[in-house]
């Protein structure tokens, strides 16, 4: 393992309103932290570090007058996984559903603060949330393919449901299936049934769904909670060779997991963050009680 | 490794903009078929109330109606009958339609349980001018007669599916642990049902014979050839009975002024009925629910 | 079953009701059908499918075609959907997708008082209101406009097909609404996010997600609606007209199955009459009983499978 820059420092230019606006003007490796994997990692083959994809800054959210989320703010680094880790309850899925305003479509929901997009606020006005949710993809927690259309039609969703067609069907249906690792399981049943899938399969089929659009950043909602051991290593594998192209947060409540696919963590804890810093230091040196006790399993 | 175009922004739609016009038309549809549901629920009792009120007194509720050419009379003949055939409606459709209901909740003979609810279900789909043609044959052939007892029976038959379907579902909705508790403490299961089931689903059961009270006592079809209708005040099973929805028909096609105006008269009372039915019947639920 | 020990005597009796209420209800069902098909026999047998297709309706000459009211029964109801569904499927999107709770709250209760108003009360309000309203301000203006079709041909009476389609429309959309909220209600909300996570307006969410996962059940609220057009008697037999003839005209006055049924059957003088009308029974019973099971499969079908 490399070592790691300060967490704390990171947290201060998500948060500090130099470090704001400088992200806002230019996301350059210097400014944001360049965190990397292991440089022999087969899917890490740019060495180049990277910027900031999104900052997320002083995010408060909930329903009605009830607050889920306190004034939040961490950056999210270009190309890397961010896991986001907490007990039940602690607002995990709350905060990745704010990144694509997902959070909006509950009835009664209420977000305040910012959220920037390589560098300009998702809740600005300048974005409409349909557009906004093309280049924030997202995977939830149960497979949900459409089980009225076929495993193609399923990848093309995100086309077919917006009225468009891409240029070349075909071949976006399989770099997104490839890239879901799903391509040789399905190639010869495109025409089967979405929900005739396995629990694994179907949650693969997910994310090519989502990847099919072409998103900068992928939302992972506790994706591997409803899978099995095998289904599950599957999918972290392919988060770890997704990350080399795409921005990654995913909220797990499974330490381990965050440990094996991420390269930096947030912990969460009664709707505030806690701590947030590069995985490895994060779980071997937390800088808080509360998460030192969370993290050797001392909380409820 | 599969190559991508990293960091290149999806090309921001063109589309977008007729997307969201097409959003807001499709939304503004919607709520203008709300609207068009709603107006006839507000022009028909509107029209009910304005018409029907000005000849609705106390005298209107109780006395017999006059012959032709008076002016005056009433309908409490047909209120009374009205009561009475939608009662005798439910005194032979609740002694098979709950227990009935308790056999599609208990699960015991899936089988025969799918056969009957399709069954009930079917039932409830039969138009009830065939459910009147039925009670005919059955009741009225027979006798060479009219008769009140035809009435209420065809009436049942209208009542049934809907008794037996409301008591599944609430049976249903009592705890299984509840009655597992009970079956652990030794008890008989008819026991059981008796004394825990069905008190605890009894609010939704009554709830379900209330509805099917009002159903029974809006219809009008099934009691054409079956109650008849009369001019008395009769209590005879065996003898043709008034009823408010058959005095509505014959008024409303009479060629008599005053017969309409007594129409819609008979129609507030009849709506009055049915609707305050329904209300109960689903404030008992609403309450059980929660 | 049987070896459970705590079985009494008092247990299986118990359970012994229990069955004998349950094919209760299935008796009633079959003598319903089997009282139907035996007291109209006669007339079945000897008019044969001319019964179905013949055009006369002539008691004294004892010639029995049920071919108009069959005719008006299916005009009335189609034009009863082509209205109704739009508007109740509408209502339903309306109550499960867009309205708050409570607003849905309110919208559903008032659209089941609407099913709860006794038909009687429909074809008084239908006699009275409607269709000197269709006939004073409606039907001239659609002729001034239309004059040449021959769906609007004709003298406007109010009374007619289209009259009895409007109002049965109107009694049919509280049926389409309930049970279509009920189907919509059942979509889980993951196919929503998944849809809105993708970039869909909630009308291309409702369009291409929604709907075709409830679809079979849509459907089966469609025709849950149809069959209670089919079999409505008394609203119709108020506007229909009755006259035992086809046209081509929505503004002329025709027949239904059940229309004539309920004006007819106490004035049968001779069995062959009776019979007859026995076997207009039985066409209606057919054509509802067909559908009806259809439709709740349909139902049943999404509520407890997900999509078909």
């Amino acid at each position: 393992m490399n070592p790691m820059p300060m967490p704390t420092e990171t947290r201060r230019i998500a948060t500090g309103a130099a470090g704001r606006d400088v992200a806002l003007v230019a996301p350059r490796p210097h400014l944001g932290m360049p965190f990397q994997r292991d440089e022999d990692s087969p899917t890490a083959p740019d060495k180049e570090p990277r910027g900031i994809k999104m900052v997320i800054d002083s995010l408060t959210a909930g329903y009605g007058s009830h607050a889920v989320l306190r004034n939040v703010s961490l950056p999210v680094i270009e190309r890397t996984v961010t896991a986001v880790i907490g007990p039940s309850g602690c607002g995990k899925s709350t905060l990745v559903r704010c990144l694509n305003r997902m959070h909006e479509i509950i009835p009664n929901a209420c977000v305040s603060g910012r959220v920037l997009l390589d560098g300009r606020d998702i809740y600005g006005g300048h974005l409409d949330p349909i557009e906004l949710r093309r280049r924030v993809g997202m995977v939830f927690q149960k497979p949900n393919p459409f089980p009225t259309m076929t495993v193609r039609d399923n990848v093309l969703a995100g086309w077919r449901l917006t009225g468009t067609r891409p240029p070349n069907a075909d071949g976006v249906v399989e770099d997104a299936l490839r890239r879901a690792a799903l391509w040789d399981e399905v190639k010869d049943r495109l025409k089967a049934p979405g929900a005739s899938l396995s629990g694994g399969q179907a949650q693969r089929l997910c994310i090519a769904r989502a990847l099919a659009v072409r998103p900068d950043v992928l939302l992972m909602d506790e994706p591997c909670s409803a899978l099995d051991p095998i289904a599950t290593a599957r999918i972290e594998e392919l988060i770890h060779e997704l990350a080399s192209s795409v921005t990654i947060v995913i909220v797990t409540h499974n330490m381990q997991q965050a440990a094996r696919v991420s390269e930096n963590t947030a912990f969460l804890y009664m709707g505030e963050l806690i701590e947030f810093g590069a995985t490895a230091g994060l779980f071997t040196r937390p800088s808080d009680p509360r998460t030192e006790d969370y993290i050797t399993g001392r909380f409820g | 490794m599969i190559v991508n175009n990293v960091g290149l922004l999806p090309p921001i739609s063109p589309r977008l903009r007729s997307r969201r016009i097409a959003d807001r038309v499709f939304r503004w549809a919607v709520m203008a078929s709300v609207l068009l549901v709603l107006l006839p629920l507000v022009a028909i009792m509107g029209t009910v109330i304005v018409r029907g009120a000005p000849a609705l007194d106390w005298n209107f509720l109780t006395s017999l109606p006059k012959p032709v050419g008076e002016t005056g009379g009433g309908v409490g003949h047909a209120i009374l009958g009205t009561l009475f055939l939608a009662l005798g409606g439910l005194l032979i459709a609740v002694p098979v339609g709950v227990p009935a209901g308790v056999f599609l909740a208990s699960d015991r003979m899936p089988r025969l349980g799918g056969t009957v609810r399709l069954c009930a279900d079917v039932l409830s789909g039969v138009p009830s001018i065939v459910v009147g043609m039925f009670a005919y044959t059955l009741l009225v052939l027979p006798f060479k007669q009219f008769s009140a007892m035809a009435g209420a029976f065809a009436l049942a038959v209208i009542m049934l599916p809907t008794i037996a379907r409301t008591t599944e579902e609430v049976v249903r909705l009592v705890p299984s642990t509840m009655t597992e508790a009970a079956l652990a403490l030794g008890a008989p299961r008819w026991r059981v049902m008796m004394q825990v089931v069905l008190p605890s689903a009894g609010k939704g059961v009554a709830a379900g014979v209330i509805a099917a009270f009002s159903r029974g006592a809006g219809e009008t079809a099934p009691l054409m050839f079956t109650a008849f209708g009369s001019q008395f005040l009769t209590t005879s099973p065996m003898q043709p009975i008034a009823a408010l929805p058959l005095v509505l028909f014959n008024y409303a096609v009479s060629p008599y002024d005053d017969w309409h105006a007594q129409a819609w008269a008979a129609a507030l009372v009849l709506a009055t009925l049915v609707l305050a039915g329904n209300v109960i019947a689903k404030v008992a639920t609403t309450r059980r629910s929660r | 079953m049987q070896a459970r020990p705590n079985t009494s005597g008092a247990d299986t009796a118990f359970h012994a009701t229990l069955v004998l209420a349950g094919l209760g209800v299935v008796t009633v069902l079959a003598g319903v059908a089997w009282e139907l098909l035996s007291l109209s026999g006669e007339a079945l047998s000897k008019g044969g499918i001319g019964f179905i297709t013949g055009m006369t309706w002539d008691p004294v000459a004892e010639e029995f075609g049920a071919l108009p009211a069959l005719y008006g029964t299916l005009v009335t109801s189609a034009l009863a959907l082509l209205i109704a569904v739009p508007l109740g499927i509408g209502s339903a999107v309306f109550m499960s997708e867009i309205a708050s709770s409570r607003v849905a709250t309110v919208v559903g209760v008032l659209v089941d008082l609407l099913a709860a108003i006794p038909s009687v009360i429909y074809g008084l309000w239908g006699l009275f209101v409607l269709a000197p309203l269709l006939r004073e301000h409606v039907q001239p203006g659609v002729q001034k406009l239309f004059g040449e079709l021959p769906l609007f041909a004709g003298p406007p009476l109010g009374v007619g097909y289209g009259t009895a389609g409007l109002l049965l429309a109107i009694m049919v959309i509280p049926v389409i609404t309930a049970v279509s909220r009920e189907v919509l209600r059942a979509v889980p909300d993951t196919q929503r996010e998944a849809a809105y996570a993708l970039g869909a307006t909630p009308f291309e969410v409702i369009r291409g997600t929604v709907f075709p996962y409830a679809r079979s059940g849509l459907v089966g609220a469609v025709v849950l609606g149809l069959g209670r057009a089919l079999g409505e008697t008394m609203a119709v037999t108020m506007v229909i007209g009755n006259r035992y003839d086809i046209s081509a005209s929505l503004f002329a006055p025709g027949y239904t199955l059940a229309a004539v049924i309920a004006n007819e059957f106490t004035e049968a003088f001779s069995p062959h009459y009776l019979s007859a009308l026995a076997g207009l029974g039985v066409v209606l019973l057919g054509t509802t009983l067909i559908l009806n099971a259809a439709a709740r499969l349909l139902v049943r079908g999404v509520r407890h499978g997900g999509a078909g």
